[in-house]
């Protein structure tokens, strides 16, 4: 299909060699779209089962999707690389300006290789790469700041995207994050200490290219309808007003909102730091991803005073969601917006993931009061709510003053085996989660799904769902099968690089006329088969790696804290897990 | 009654660049490199965003410059190209001093708005609009 040579471009960079090159890979998108479908074959070609995450063979994948630009929401960058939280396959999504950009310069696909010796940025300027020297922003504060700088110093305003890391991911801190324009995330699973262990500190990517479209007229009125269908759309209109946050407030009416470390689904202070009340008290912008007409980033403005000089103030720009208000206040004990906001802040200043970060700051916080650790590890007292000192121990996760915070830097799992409280130490697979606590659906999902995320299968709705409906717990052959119908059509939408807010909008019906001006013929039953395909690929993948599903922990601490819909069975999971675990044994069979 | 763009309040603008897609796609292009308007954040997204667009000048420096008479100025304001003429010197571009003459870097040719108005529908929050020329 002529459509896909024109996205096939995947640009080479080698980073220990300062080199780069094109190679068309048709073959590759024309049989699996972009997206995750195509970043999960270039990791197959790229990274074997025995790769140390955090050496010179590990390789950072970007890509972006046969919709990417063409289509309002088809806004999202697919990054895949080995995880040096748990040792997977990961990956990890995010918006910003970064997939039209990608897009715009004329790539569908980036691969990163190797490791620089010394510090250094690469700016990606359509056809050029060049790759510059990072010393002079290697161990900056802020990633505001680095953000800052490379906005003064490099060529595309309005054209490009900025990624980079904090000095986290330079410290190789398990769970660094990328950031990029400053309030987008590749979040999840350590992107950023990759970044790190390559001496990479920010790729900055320039499109200002265009491309032709076959048929127009047909393009014009599929834009059209997309368009009309997205403004005029209940869901979107929701993350525009409130945004994620809204999920606050109507968690906790349902006794479902994460708090002080998951023993409870009730926070007697979330009225504090609701969607809400952060509108009416300290909003002060949304923003959108390129090409996103919703604006669902909500950015607080913080005006903290000097002590040292009266009437002299600083302005922080903060975005919030419901996640960091999750991991960063209720799962603390935080009912302060002020305290909520500064600890936020810190976070992405060191440029840290706030679910994981938000969760190990809760075990550690159970760990001191039930004396497991002490001041002399902590270096600080500790409790909850206490913002004050959360921020001191989120520096010395990133700065690792002794050998308790080099243990803290490698994730909750690794920090429980050592110093204890395993049950209530929160990661499924090592990977901490996301602020539902609804149910058994989610806490499957979460370790059944490729990546362990909320957002694999959005479990939590179908909990949801269930307890809105007042419906019998499906046996746990039937979750599984459900969760895993979704997540196979999720492949879809993310091989689209499409925003999964929109997927509501992005109907397989739908997408299908979204092809039609490309002149490209899909089947929903074809789309369909093809994120099955896509979703077993990264299954497989993981199993090579030594995934082993029955030997998953479950946490003690979600059995004894009741969800909506009661207590969880931990027979219930277990089940579920072996008709996961079968399932991808006879995928694996019929290979 | 001809009319212009305006852009009506740039503090309500989310910086979702719909409006360039638009500008570009009025040529069934998908991208930036035909597009007449240009959307930036003002030193960070925090900053909200600067909007870079012709003004429809009554009489426009763009014209006075053109070596070629590419650039005629238009009625109610701004310039209407003819693309066969340019010759693609660059001194329109030069001459903006808001920097609303686009370069579209494939035929090294310039972009100005022509204020047809195909984007406004487009913009989400109402930023834009046409209005009548008085
Ligand atoms: S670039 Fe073209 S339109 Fe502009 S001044 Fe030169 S000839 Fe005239
Ligand atoms: S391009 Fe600049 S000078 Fe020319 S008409 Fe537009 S605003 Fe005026
Ligand atoms: S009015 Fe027409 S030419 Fe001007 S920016 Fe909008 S779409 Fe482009
Ligand atoms: S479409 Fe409207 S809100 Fe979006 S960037 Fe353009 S002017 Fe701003």
């Amino acid at each position: 299909m002529d459509w896909f040579k024109s996205l096939s471009n995947v640009l080479y960079v080698d980073l220990a060699r300062k080199s780069y090159w094109v190679e068309p890979r048709e073959d590759l998108f024309s049989r699996w779209l972009g997206g995750i479908g195509v970043a999960t074959q270039l990791y197959k070609e790229e990274v074997s089962s025995k790769v140390d995450p955090l050496s010179p063979e590990n390789v950072i994948i970007f890509t972006v999707g046969p919709l990417t630009g063409i289509y309002p929401l088809a806004s999202k960058t697919i990054a895949v690389f080995k995880s040096p939280l748990n040792n997977y396959f990961a990956e990890s999504h995010a918006g910003g300006r970064s997939a039209l950009a990608i897009r715009f310069a004329g790539y569908g696909a980036i691969v990163i290789r190797g490791a620089s010796e010394r510090p250094i940025y690469v700016v990606i300027d359509d056809s050029r790469v060049r790759f510059r020297d990072a010393t002079a922003l290697w161990d900056m504060r802020s990633t505001e700041t680095v953000g800052r700088i490379l906005r003064e110093v490099t060529p595309g305003s309005g054209h490009r995207a900025i990624m980079r890391i904090g000095r986290a991911g330079e410290r190789l801190v398990r769970y660094a994050s990328v950031v990029t324009e400053t309030y987008r995330h590749f979040g999840r699973l350590g992107l950023g200490a990759v970044f790190g262990s390559k001496k990479l500190k920010a790729l900055v990517v320039v499109g200002r290219r265009g491309f032709n479209v076959p048929d127009v007229s047909t393009y014009r009125e599929v834009y059209n309808e997309i368009y009309e269908l997205a403004v005029k759309s209940p869901a979107m209109k929701k993350y525009h007003d409130l945004g994620t946050a809204a999920n606050v407030l109507a968690l906790n009416s349902i006794k479902a909102l994460p708090t002080r470390n998951f023993s409870s689904g009730v926070f007697e202070l979330a009225g504090e730091v609701s969607g809400e009340k952060l509108a009416e008290t300290v909003l002060a912008r949304r923003v959108a991803c390129a090409g996103c007409p919703t604006a669902c980033i909500h950015i607080a403005a913080l005006r903290e005073p000097y002590p040292e000089e009266p009437y002299f103030y600083k302005i922080k720009f903060i975005s919030y969601d419901h996640e960091p208000l999750y991991a960063l206040a209720t799962n603390l004990g935080i009912g302060s917006r002020e305290g909520f906001l500064r600890l936020l802040d810190v976070v992405e200043e060191e440029g840290l993931d706030a679910i994981s970060t938000g969760v190990i700051l809760a075990w550690a916080t159970e760990a001191y009061l039930n004396g497991l650790i002490t001041e002399k590890e902590l270096l600080t007292k500790l409790n909850w709510g206490d913002y004050e000192s959360y921020i001191k121990v989120v520096r010395n996760i990133v700065l690792q003053p002794n050998e308790f915070y080099s243990t803290m830097a490698l994730g909750v799992e690794e920090a429980a085996r050592k110093y204890g409280g395993l049950e209530y130490a929160l990661a499924f697979n090592k990977v901490e989660p996301a602020g539902y606590h609804t149910g058994p659906l989610y806490f499957v999902s979460l370790m059944i799904g490729s990546r362990h995320s909320h957002l694999d299968a959005g479990a939590y709705s179908l909990d949801q769902e269930l307890l809105a409906s007042k419906k019998q717990l499906p046996k746990p052959q039937e979750a599984v099968e459900l969760i895993i119908e979704e997540e196979s059509w999720r492949q879809v939408l993310t091989s689209l690089a499409i925003c999964l807010f929109a997927r509501g909008i992005y109907k397989p019906d739908v997408v299908v006329k979204c092809f039609k001006p490309l002149k490209v013929e899909y089947g929903v039953e074809q789309l369909k088969k093809l994120g099955r395909e896509i979703w077993i690929e990264k299954q497989l993948i993981k199993r090579a790696e030594g995934f082993s599903p029955l030997s998953l922990r479950i946490p003690e601490r979600i059995l004894k804290t009741p969800t909506p819909l009661g207590n969880i069975d931990p027979e219930y999971i277990k089940e579920a897990l072996k008709y996961y675990d079968l399932l991808v044994s006879l995928a694996s069979k019929m290979r | 009654m001809v009319k212009r763009l305006v852009v009506l309040d740039v503090n309500k603008c989310v910086g979702c660049q719909l409006c360039m897609l638009a500008c570009s796609r009025r040529f069934g292009v998908v991208g930036h490199s035909k597009s007449a308007i240009w959307v930036r954040s003002a030193g960070g997204f925090e900053r909200g965003f600067t909007i870079v667009v012709c003004r429809a000048c009554r009489d426009p420096p763009c014209a006075r410059v053109c070596p070629v008479n590419a650039l005629k100025a238009r009625d109610g304001g701004g310039v209407i190209l003819d693309i066969s003429k340019c010759i693609g010197c660059g001194l329109c571009r030069e001459s903006c001093d808001i920097g609303a003459v686009m370069w579209d870097y494939e035929v090294n040719k310039p972009v100005i708005c022509t204020h047809c108005g195909f984007c406004t529908p487009f913009c989400p929050h109402n930023v834009l609009a046409v209005e009548e020329v008085v």
